[in-house]
């Protein structure tokens, strides 16, 4: 997909992007998790952290050290930014957050791209819905869309624009990797179902302040309207993990709640 | 302690961050500069202000952004007495556009009424707002006639040569409704007539002021192709122009904004590049004057928002590069100018280098190169800035929200939130971008006196005062026009004025080259080039300390005529050969 995608809409900006990110995520899991854990970590995460960055991170011309950096700060952060053994930043969303806040004169976010095509859209959401369905991470996905849509409505309502405006953002690509692959990183997460769908209903209302922050022109949160979603993420998400942690260390030993095996959610 | 180690390496990672993003900006020189330009465009007689069209109620809540273009400038010698002459196009209903004959003592005087080139904005009938013109002797008898494309009917009108024009559309048969922002003279296929292209932009059934519908938008920011369609004229050599953009494959409807014409592959015929708004850009390479074919030249795949296309032999290796603007917005979008290196005879492609100063500028429009300092290497200078208006209210998140969604959403205007009175990219500075060879370019526009923050949209140049060093000329949208006198300190030139006998008399098309020692740089005579905008036809070389060499020049008719031994430091009038 990565291939016909950069071959007919150039998804990647060139495949020395992708090389870059790739490598340096793959190098940077190798080589930590040899270094602090003793073992070589399966490198699945570090690839699709490395696939997503490429994708989403949209630097200046021709300059690839935001790749580098913001993969070799993704991965790390799973090591440095840990509390009770568990990182607490989605990686991609982490670096890209900080890429966005720190390194604004030199990197911008994905905002249109694809070709704005809805066929190839239609293919992006049926592969990620199939994606989010396997990992059994679906209601993470479509908590968050519904509650895109009613929030699009009340901010409609608010700022008095048209409907369509506000909705239109969740139509685009930046938003498919959002919903289908960030925000429902199960390493990221809360380890109970509802636990998830509050979370990430509270991310959708972070999104939204931040976005009539927007409409209403405040200057001192510029930084954060021109990505929403993934600095609500990154805002409500560790806050969210930190907690659960918490109470999950408070738990009776014959807790029977949702846990995380394997990178995935079981009853 | 291993831990530690990554702790540090991953605050060292943050701080990299840091200090490569400061670096971002570039190279901008803060002291003196080796260009000196004063802005003296009231003092010396030009008072032009431009004014932006007004457009149906319907797409009034966005009207500010679809009507912030026809601020624009073209350059010529309209009374054939050896003094540039500026025109400049207004773009509302009753606003006049303005010809500013040069006086020869350093001020201009606006004769655009009694030339009968001015009330040219109308609705009814001759509906329509100019958008921009070029200037081509299309009848070969000596004097510079004037074409305008409008968002409306186009006008060709027949400088007499007694200081009054004729309009001749009807009968040239030009007069076909499009909704165009750019133009340019070419003769493509080499008979001695100048041909016309017409680039389209918004589509050519919409009428701004009558709109039926208000899907009348892109359908794709990146990959669109829903404009107007692209016209070429062929000039029939009795007044009469015939469209045969479909015969010869060049109707491209991808909304180009601008075109230039040159001959990029060396194969001796003039082809076309587009920088398009919302698409990738496109060559179209011209095979003898019987059809073009859209080049794969490491084009297709890179899409942007090209705005303006300015042809200059950056390296003076004597190819034809290009320079296309584009938008840089930060946070928001760094889509980057392309600085396109030209390969083609190599390779097959261009290669794109434009990096630091070159790539972000900011919303970027119009810009021209040319030798400001008269060093042999061509500078650049760049307009930007899109919507000045509230400083406080900014667009650029309004449309973000829209920027990413399906084609089908943005293409109706009706969907789009309104703009009121925000900014959108406005306030930017314009750029004097100094070539200094392998080291790079270096915004030196501050050091060189150029700090306005008006919404440039077009930019020309010519040497408008005859002292051997070249001007610089901005139009400004809703704004007073911009006469830069170039102050620089003088190095050696040469200029040359070419007038074509069995080639179309204006000399479009000409190309030359010039060795400078080692080195050799080519330019080319352009009948529109930049964005809405057209170069003096006289062509200018800085010398730098290189000696002058052989002079080559390749006149549209095929004749190729060398020069040796041309004296520096003045103006050359060369007249083809007859053989």
């Amino acid at each position: 997909m990565l291939v016909v995608g950069e071959a007919r809409y150039s998804i990647l900006g060139g495949y020395d992007r992708l090389a870059t990110t790739l490598g340096v995520c793959l190098a940077t899991e190798m080589l930590l998790s040899w270094w602090l854990r003793g073992r070589v970590a399966n490198v699945a995460s570090a690839y699709i952290t490395g696939i997503s960055l490429a994708l989403l991170i949209k630097p200046q011309a021709n300059i690839l050290w935001p790749f580098a950096l913001g993969a070799f700060i993704a991965i790390a952060s799973k090591y440095v930014l840990t509390y009770r053994g568990r990182h607490l930043w989605n990686p991609s969303n982490f670096a890209i957050a900080l890429l966005v806040l720190l390194a604004s004169d030199s990197v911008a976010i994905l905002s249109h791209q694809w070709g704005n095509d809805i066929r190839i859209n239609l293919v992006i959401w049926a592969f990620g819905l199939a994606v989010a369905w396997r990992a059994r991470v679906l209601h993470v996905t479509l908590t968050y869309v519904a509650c895109f849509v009613v929030l699009a409505l009340l901010r409609s309502l608010i700022v008095g624009g048209p409907l369509l405006a506000e909705l239109a953002p969740i139509t685009g690509p930046m938003y498919q990797l959002f919903v289908f692959f960030m925000v429902t990183d199960p390493r990221t997460t809360v380890s109970t179902r509802r636990g998830r769908m509050i979370v990430v209903a509270i991310v959708a209302l972070v999104e939204s302040l931040i976005r009539l922050a927007g409409d209403y022109q405040l200057a001192l949160l510029r930084p954060f309207y021109v990505s929403p979603p993934i600095l609500a993420l990154a805002f409500v998400g560790p806050v969210a993990m930190v907690l659960d942690l918490r109470r999950a260390g408070r738990q009776p030993s014959g807790f029977t709640g949702d846990s995380l095996i394997g990178g995935q959610f079981r009853k | 302690m291993r831990r530690v180690v990554v702790i540090v390496a991953f605050v060292a990672a943050i701080v990299a961050v840091v200090v490569l993003n400061g670096r971002a900006a570039g190279s901008v020189a803060s002291g003196s500069a080796s260009i000196r330009l004063n802005e003296v465009a009231r003092a010396n007689g030009i008072d032009f202000v431009h004014q932006s069209p007004t457009l149906d109620p319907k797409v009034q809540h966005i009207a500010a952004h679809i009507a912030a273009l026809g601020a624009c400038v073209s350059v010529a010698d309209v009374n054939n007495d050896n003094w540039p002459d500026l025109y400049f196009t207004s773009s509302r209903f009753g606003a006049a556009n303005a010809l500013y004959l040069n006086q020869k003592d350093g001020t201009f005087r606006d004769v655009a009424a009694e030339a009968g080139v001015a009330q040219l904005n109308r609705p009814g009938e001759g509906a329509g707002v100019s958008m921009g013109a070029v200037w081509g002797d299309y009848d070969n008898d000596g004097y510079e006639d004037l074409f305008v494309y409008k968002w409306g009917y186009p006008q060709l009108l027949h400088n007499l040569g007694n200081g009054k024009f004729a309009d001749v559309t009807e009968q040239s048969g030009l007069r076909h409704w499009m909704n165009s922002n750019g133009a340019v003279w070419l003769d493509f296929d080499r008979d001695g007539l100048l041909d016309l292209y017409v680039t389209g932009y918004f589509r050519s059934d919409i009428d701004f002021w009558h709109l039926r519908t208000t899907r009348i938008m892109q359908h794709s920011w990146e990959f669109a192709t829903n404009g107007g369609k692209n016209l070429l004229f062929k000039n029939l050599g009795n007044g009469h122009f015939a469209d045969v953009t479909d015969s010869m494959g060049v109707g491209s409807t991808r909304w180009t904004l601008a075109a230039a014409a040159a001959d990029f592959n060396d194969d001796g015929w003039p082809d076309l590049y587009l920088a398009n708004d919302y698409g990738p850009e496109e060559l179209f390479l011209n095979h003898e004057g019987k059809r073009f074919e859209l080049a794969r030249a490491g084009l297709e795949d890179d899409s942007k928002s090209g705005m303006a296309v300015a042809v200059g032999d950056v390296y003076n290796r004597g190819e034809h590069d290009v320079f296309v603007t584009n938008i840089s917005e930060k946070g928001f979008l760094f889509q980057g100018n392309n600085l396109r290196l030209n390969f083609l005879k190599q390779l097959g492609r261009f290669k794109e280098v434009a990096t630091g100063v070159v790539a972000d500028a900011g919303w970027a429009w119009g810009a021209q190169f040319g030798d400001l300092n008269n060093d042999g290497l061509l500078d650049l200078v760049v307009a930007n800035g899109f919507i000045s208006a509230d400083s406080t209210r900014d667009y650029w998140y309004a449309m973000s929200k829209i920027a990413g969604a399906q084609g089908n959403i943005f293409e109706d205007a009706k969907n789009w939130p309104p703009i009121g009175d925000a900014s959108l990219s406005g306030y930017e500075r314009s750029r004097v971008l100094l070539n200094r060879g392998s080291a790079g370019f270096e915004d030196v526009a501050q050091a060189a006196g150029v700090t306005d923050r008006l919404d440039g949209r077009s930019v020309a140049m010519a040497d408008l005062f005859n002292r051997g060093v070249l001007d610089v000329v901005i139009a400004n949208e809703k704004g007073s026009a911009l006469v830069y006198k170039n102050e620089s300190s003088p190095g050696h030139w040469l200029e040359l004025k070419l007038i074509g006998t069995r080639s179309n008399r204006s000399a479009i098309g000409a190309e030359v080259t010039v060795e400078l020692g080692a080195a050799r740089q080519r330019q080319v005579v352009d009948g529109g080039m930049g964005f809405c905008s057209q170069n003096d036809r006289r062509l200018h070389f800085g010398l730098g300390n290189q000696r002058l060499g052989r002079v080559t020049i390749r006149w549209p008719s095929g004749t190729e005529q060398v020069l040796n031994g041309l004296t520096i430091d003045q103006l050359h009038v060369i007249t083809e050969p007859a053989h």
